[in-house]
């Protein structure tokens, strides 16, 4: 068992599947000698040299669209858009491509690509550095969307994306790399797509969250526990396919759901896992189905106020708990 | 004048022989042939919607013959039925396609019309978003680089198409890495009803191959033979390492954009005349018949065999069943499966 920062398990994975498959490349910008902006690529271009580590040119379409087509003659490409907010230029091949390609072509073709890319806001990156673009994703049937909190997890779900047979959106939180460490066994385990992790168990409320989210509401959990309020933390990790036996059964429990997600609040992926809990356990609840998102404004403001007036933080989480426990 | 028994060299200086010669007649005629059909189909009520090659079939045919069926990829755009009969999909492919039958291989009946792809052919699925596929060419490429298959990846499209980013970036790609590509932009004149004169700054799209530096060629579109050396030449530097090439084929659409189109809205009835001089199935059979390559029965032959061919794919495909709504939900991922027999 070795200890890892989250963008360290993040490379060694690469490295890892790199080493396994020799179908697999790394293409994205700056992923070759600089070894990505977040140097999530250090070392891969000069363990496995320029042809399998691919420094594009600035088009998002095309690292994707590329992929979908070097997917079909072989190989399985790790696609890195830089970050988050600029993966918008590809979404027409993500869209009506990469998720489309099984289905329309009727199971003749396949689409085995993987997609990385850092999002979140609360590192000062303002409104084009800052955001969590999944509920675009996770809207299209077709594609897999994964957003790992953990170093373990990080590693076991980057490992089932690369060899999924099917398209998938692995968001890295930019916050995440550095500042959480955490156990990473050396054995070679994988996490499957589409299961939740109960990441605090609890009685009395259900909070969902994903990303830097499900550590804030380990904080928020932590401060309410001395208060007396017993919370469960459901860290949903893929967001499609959707773990929802392990969601139903948490809320069923708790009677109690809050649902915490750093995207806009308005269609968000959180108003879908609201619609899932009311259609599925609405005879368990035991309190208005809550959610706890970003403000509507169309991004993260760049000044150090109006960002933490953006961002859920664990304060927040707090205070919806209480209010959520005293319904 | 008649059919000689002694060859005719009217291919030798491109280096293909008389029986190649017919062989890529057949294909523009029977290209044809289907096309009409379609046509045919979708006026009598029996096919809800066409989409039409007409006019581009013999670029297409003289470009394919450089290729090799079989080991290099097509990535097709929806007037790419020439280009998928000279890799082996068959009539019946194409007009289960067109019927959108359970078992049309291109789609099972799940996309309109004239989006062919084929796993057995190397015929990569395309989609409606025009030039999207330009990308997915590339990374074929890039795969048959990296993994040494000596393969070639061609594309098409029409020229309102070449307009997108994505052809930019895919070329610009390409160009960079020396892919093993082939780009064919099939310039008919018109974005269904805009012209060249409103979607191109420049006549030529070919020149735009400097800014990618690879070579930009422009081909007559109408003369099939004429298509063929720059195919080969392309590809002859694609398996050479020397990179990817851009061609032009200056070619006519003879039919309206699509059945749901009328064209005499924007072509005036002297320009749809005029055009019909472009048609390269006259002109190619023309050619044939004055090097002695074609004669009467030679064409008779053909032309019946053609005919029979497309009788017998429209009659099997319309006799197919249609793709039931238990078959709906799969495939949107690998691990749906039908459920097992019996079960």
């Amino acid at each position: 068992m070795a200890t890892r920062t989250f963008i360290e398990s993040i490379r060694e994975t690469l490295a890892g599947e790199m080493r396994r498959d020799p179908a697999t490349i790394v293409l994205g910008e700056d992923v070759g000698r600089k070894g990505g902006v977040f140097l999530a690529t250090d070392g891969l271009y000069a363990e496995f040299g320029e042809s399998r580590v691919i420094d594009t040119p600035l088009t998002e379409s095309m690292i994707v669209g590329v992929s979908i087509g070097a997917a079909a003659n072989g190989l399985r490409p790790i696609a890195e858009i830089q970050f988050a907010d600029f993966i918008f230029p590809a979404f027409n091949q993500i869209l009506s491509e990469a998720a489309r390609m099984r289905y329309r072509s009727n199971n003749a073709f396949g689409c085995p690509i993987t997609i990385r890319a850092p999002y979140g806001g609360g590192v000062h990156g303002a409104l084009h550095h800052s955001q969590s673009v999944e509920a675009f994703f996770t809207h299209i049937p077709g594609l897999k969307v994964v957003v790992p909190s953990t170093p373990h997890d990080a590693r076991g779900l980057l490992r089932s994306a690369i060899r999924d047979d099917d398209p998938v959106l692995f968001f890295e939180h930019k916050k995440l790399y550095r500042s959480v460490r955490g156990d990473v066994p050396d054995r070679e385990y994988t996490i499957p797509l589409g299961s939740a992790a109960v990441a605090r168990p609890g009685t009395q409320i259900t909070v969902v969250a994903y990303g830097l989210m499900t550590h804030y509401a380990l904080e928020a959990a932590d401060t309410v526990d001395d208060e007396g309020i017993s919370v469960e933390v459901i860290d949903l990790r893929s967001l499609r396919p959707l773990d929802r036996g392990t969601l139903l059964e948490s809320v069923r429990k708790t009677g109690k759901c809050l649902i915490v997600y750093e995207d806009n609040r308005f269609g968000g992926y959180g108003a879908e896992v609201a619609a899932i809990v009311a259609e599925e356990a609405f005879d368990y609840l035991d309190g208005s189905i809550t959610r706890l998102a970003g403000p509507d404004v169309p991004g993260v403001p760049y000044n150090h106020v109006l960002e933490d007036w953006f961002m859920v933080s664990p304060a927040k989480i707090a205070d919806a708990i209480r209010t959520l426990a005293a319904y | 004048m008649g059919r000689s028994t002694a060859p005719s060299g009217l291919g030798d200086a491109v280096g293909l022989s008389d029986e190649q010669l017919v062989g890529m007649y057949r294909q523009v005629a029977l290209a044809r042939a289907i096309d009409e059909r379609m046509w045919v189909l979708n006026r009598a009520g029996r096919v809800p919607f066409v989409i039409s090659g007409q006019g581009h079939e013999g670029a297409l045919v003289g470009i394919m013959s450089a290729f090799r069926r079989g080991h290099d990829w097509i990535v097709p755009f929806y007037r790419s039925i020439a280009a998928c009969l000279t890799f082996g999909m068959t009539p019946r492919d194409l007009l289960l396609a067109q019927f959108a039958k359970a078992s049309d291989p291109s789609s099972g009946g799940r996309q309109m019309p004239g989006h062919y792809g084929s796993a057995a052919h190397n015929i990569l699925s395309t989609s409606s978003p025009v030039a999207t596929q330009i990308l997915h060419a590339a990374g074929i490429a890039l795969a048959a680089k990296l993994r040494g298959t000596d393969q070639v990846a061609v594309t098409f499209m029409g020229e309102g198409a070449s307009n997108q980013g994505d052809v930019h970036e895919a070329l610009n790609f390409a160009g960079i890495h020396h892919l093993p590509f082939v780009f064919v932009v099939e310039n008919n004149g018109y974005a269904i009803s805009v012209p060249a004169s409103k979607e191109l700054a420049v006549r030529d799209v070919a020149v735009r191959a400097a800014g990618y530096g690879m070579p930009g060629v422009i081909v007559d579109g109408a003369d099939v033979l004429g298509c063929y050396p720059p195919a080969a030449e392309a590809v002859r530097r694609a398996r050479a390492g020397e990179g990817s090439t851009f061609i032009e084929a200056k070619v006519t659409r003879l039919t309206a954009h699509s059945s749901d189109d009328q064209q005499t809205r924007y072509r005036s009835e002297a320009e749809l005349t005029a055009e019909r001089a472009r048609d390269p199935l006259p002109r190619f059979r023309a050619q044939l018949r004055d090097a002695g390559v074609l004669d009467d029965a030679l064409e008779a032959e053909i032309a019946a065999e053609n005919l029979r061919q497309v009788d017998d794919a429209t009659e099997h495909a319309e006799g197919e069943p249609d793709p039931t709504v238990d078959t709906a939900l799969l495939y949107v991922y690998a691990e749906d499966r039908p459920p097992a027999a019996g079960a």
